[in-house]
């Protein structure tokens, strides 16, 4: 009974935290737009009963979605800043891994700490103050001016390089983790034993460390490129109105057209196009648990 | 047709294939190898033994490359190979952890050191099924490394630091991975691709007995310096000192003071009250010089009754036997307590033994039988 229970907690949280609110968020996609409270039709009254509610829903929404090219825009534009982004947290986030699985032992905790460390003030904070950073009064621009590398002062904020730089630089930990992680365990022997057989320095590093960190980096990917996409605080606060990203349509339906349905409506949208990274990612994980058995 | 002894290091006109000239090796503060010279001939099979520490791991590398000697120089084949790297080398190592390359199947482990020398592709086919035939591991050629027991793990990587055909083979613990059964398999299966294949192999090992099995030579290691670099026999028959007699073996070890008594007699006195013992040597000795009888236990004679002509006789009493099958080793107590190991084939069934704990027993030994070293 004890088990049935322990068993029962993760599935309870799932049904409570996840599914309910997805159906409630469904629902809502699937009504009409009214000037109410909550600002959608129908609700649900035991008088008119389960059937009359369920006629009253339609997709209505979902079509709407494909006749305003914003949102295609929106998500394609999401989709394209999700992948470059990932891909750049990569390149970056790769060699600070390996020079972290590098270093020698007494370094490796401290290391660690400092890539952990920013997650201790909160992640708004350190967004604003990226834009005390990148404006164009801000200290890097300052900084350039007086070194005398500029002349005029750059043009970082309210553009798509200040959103490259704001999810890069917060999504690297979830990049080094991983990377980290399979480097560590990584046999120097294996190196070694790939340059006794004619391998060069950079030879072994692609052959032997590149395929052996593959679920790291896979799973850093992942980890990056999903949050990534519904990305909201970033673009809104350091990209300014040229960047679209779907996030920020989601939030401006929501709040500023005060249309839920359509609103519900693109985040059901979002979730669907997440669903297949998701899947993708558990089955890597569950690849790499098999390999290690 | 006659058999020639293979013994290129007692020929001066030999070439060696592998010279350390004065090599030194420092980590640090710490010597790693101390001021060592060293040749290995083509087609040996050499044996660096040793306790954890002793710098043999620490020779390997270099050899391999992955260690630069901080003095001195090495040679393969006459030319000076520490400024090349260790993928430049004709020289392949085989890991103590095997280091197989886990995303890789057995078939593209072996074929991976080919891939970088560019081999042709049907050339490289060949080689490779070559090596599964040489290791018999045709049956696993596309199984992952973690889908194969310990000892085909082992072969694999056998086989994939002989694909190259290199100069030389260094093998760094080998066998220490295996079970003792699989591990004497083993040994005999080494040798036998050691001969197939005609090439030099370099083994380090901390087990003597693996040491002594498979090796022309030995050198025996001890803080950095070589101590004896011999035949297996020779180290087990003639030690040079008290270190390799009691590394190598099980080993009596009798101090007391040496006399002349003939050209290569000596006595040597080790008790109060007792006769001296008589040994040989053809080192020479000084009067009352402090030095070791060191005998092997198999050497030594154990009887019920006192031993007639003997050249040397103790008596004792049994005071420990270990039984192992095949033979048994004595723990004989003699005089101040001392205690001596002898060792006798168990040719009777054990109830017939002659004799048993506590029993009185004589020790006897030709005078050839021991080595007298140096204190």
């Amino acid at each position: 009974m004890k088990r049935v229970v322990v068993a029962l907690i993760p599935y309870l949280w799932l049904l409570g935290l996840f599914l309910v609110p997805f159906a409630i968020v469904l629902k809502i996609s699937l009504s009409d737009v009214a000037m109410a409270r909550p600002p959608y039709l129908p609700q649900f009254s035991w008088s008119e009963g389960i059937s009359t509610f369920l006629s009253q829903l339609d997709f209505e929404n979902f079509t709407f979605l494909t006749t305003d090219d914003l949102y295609w825009k929106a998500y394609l534009s999401s989709l394209q800043i999700a992948a470059t982004s990932t891909l750049l947290t990569l390149l970056i986030g790769y060699p600070i891994a390996y020079a972290m699985a590098r270093a020698p032992e007494q370094w490796r905790a401290i290391l660690m700490m400092l890539v952990i460390l920013p997650f201790w003030t909160s992640f708004l904070i350190r967004v604003y103050s990226w834009m005390g950073i990148l404006s164009q009064e801000g200290y890097l621009n300052q900084l350039l001016l007086g070194l005398g590398v500029i002349s005029e002062p750059l043009i970082i904020l309210n553009t798509k390089i200040a959103v490259y730089i704001g999810i890069v630089y917060t999504y690297i930990p979830f990049m080094i983790l991983p990377i980290y992680a399979a480097l560590h365990r990584l046999d120097n022997s294996l190196i070694e034993a790939a340059e006794d057989l004619g391998c060069s320095r950079a030879k072994a590093f692609w052959l032997v460390t590149v395929p052996l960190s593959r679920n790291g980096i896979i799973a850093g990917c992942f980890l990056v490129f999903i949050p990534t996409l519904g990305e909201f605080v970033i673009p809104s606060l350091l990209g300014g109105s040229g960047t679209l990203m779907i996030g920020k349509v989601l939030w401006e339906e929501f709040f500023n057209n005060r249309d839920w349905p359509v609103a519900s409506a693109v985040a059901v949208v979002l979730v669907l196009i997440l669903i297949i990274p998701i899947v993708l990612f558990q089955q890597n994980q569950q690849k790499q648990q098999e390999a290690e058995n | 047709m006659p058999q020639t002894v293979f013994a290129p290091w007692d020929d001066p006109t030999a070439k060696p294939l592998i010279r350390f000239s004065n090599v030194t090796k420092q980590f640090g503060d710490f010597t790693a190898v101390r001021n060592l010279t060293l040749d290995i001939y083509e087609h040996e099979f050499f044996a660096l033994l040793g306790p954890s520490g002793c710098g043999k791991t620490t020779m390997m590398r270099m050899l391999a490359g992955f260690e630069d000697p901080s003095s001195g120089q090495i040679e393969l084949a006459g030319q000076d190979i520490v400024p090349v790297p260790p993928n430049k080398r004709a020289v392949n190592m085989m890991f103590q952890s095997y280091a197989l390359f886990p995303h890789l199947n057995v078939w593209d482990n072996i074929a991976f050191g080919l891939r970088r020398a560019a081999m042709p592709k049907d050339a490289l086919r060949a080689r490779v099924e070559e090596m599964l035939k040489l290791t018999r591991l045709e049956r696993f050629a596309r199984r992952k490394p973690h889908q194969i027991s310990g000892g085909q793990r082992q072969r694999v990587a056998l086989a994939r630091s002989l694909a190259k055909a290199p100069r030389l083979l260094l093998l760094d613990e080998p066998m220490g991975a295996l079970d003792k059964k699989l591990r004497q398999d083993t040994q005999f299966e080494l040798m036998d691709i050691q001969e197939k294949t005609g090439t030099t192999f370099v083994i380090v090992t901390h087990d003597q007995e693996e040491a002594m099995t498979v090796a022309s030579r030995v050198a025996v290691m001890d803080e950095g310096e070589l101590i004896q670099v011999a035949t297996p026999s020779a180290i087990y028959e003639a030690p040079n000192c008290v270190y390799v007699a009691d590394f190598i073996g099980d080993v009596n070890i009798i101090e007391g003071a040496v006399h002349p008594c003939g050209p290569t007699c000596y006595k040597l006195h080790w008790a109060e009250s007792f006769a001296p013992l008589v040994a040989s040597s053809e080192q020479p000795f000084a009067t009352a010089q402090k030095a070791f009888l060191a005998i092997r236990p198999e050497k030594m004679h154990i009887s019920a009754e006192p031993p007639a002509g003997a050249e040397n006789t103790i008596q004792g009493r049994v005071h420990d036997i270990a039984y192992l099958g095949n033979i048994s080793t004595y723990h004989v107590e003699v005089a101040g307590g001392r205690m001596l190991k002898a060792q006798a084939a168990n040719t009777r069934r054990i109830e017939n033994r002659g004799f048993t704990w506590d029993d009185q027993v004589w020790l006897s030994w030709a005078s050839n039988a021991g080595v007298l070293l140096e204190a």
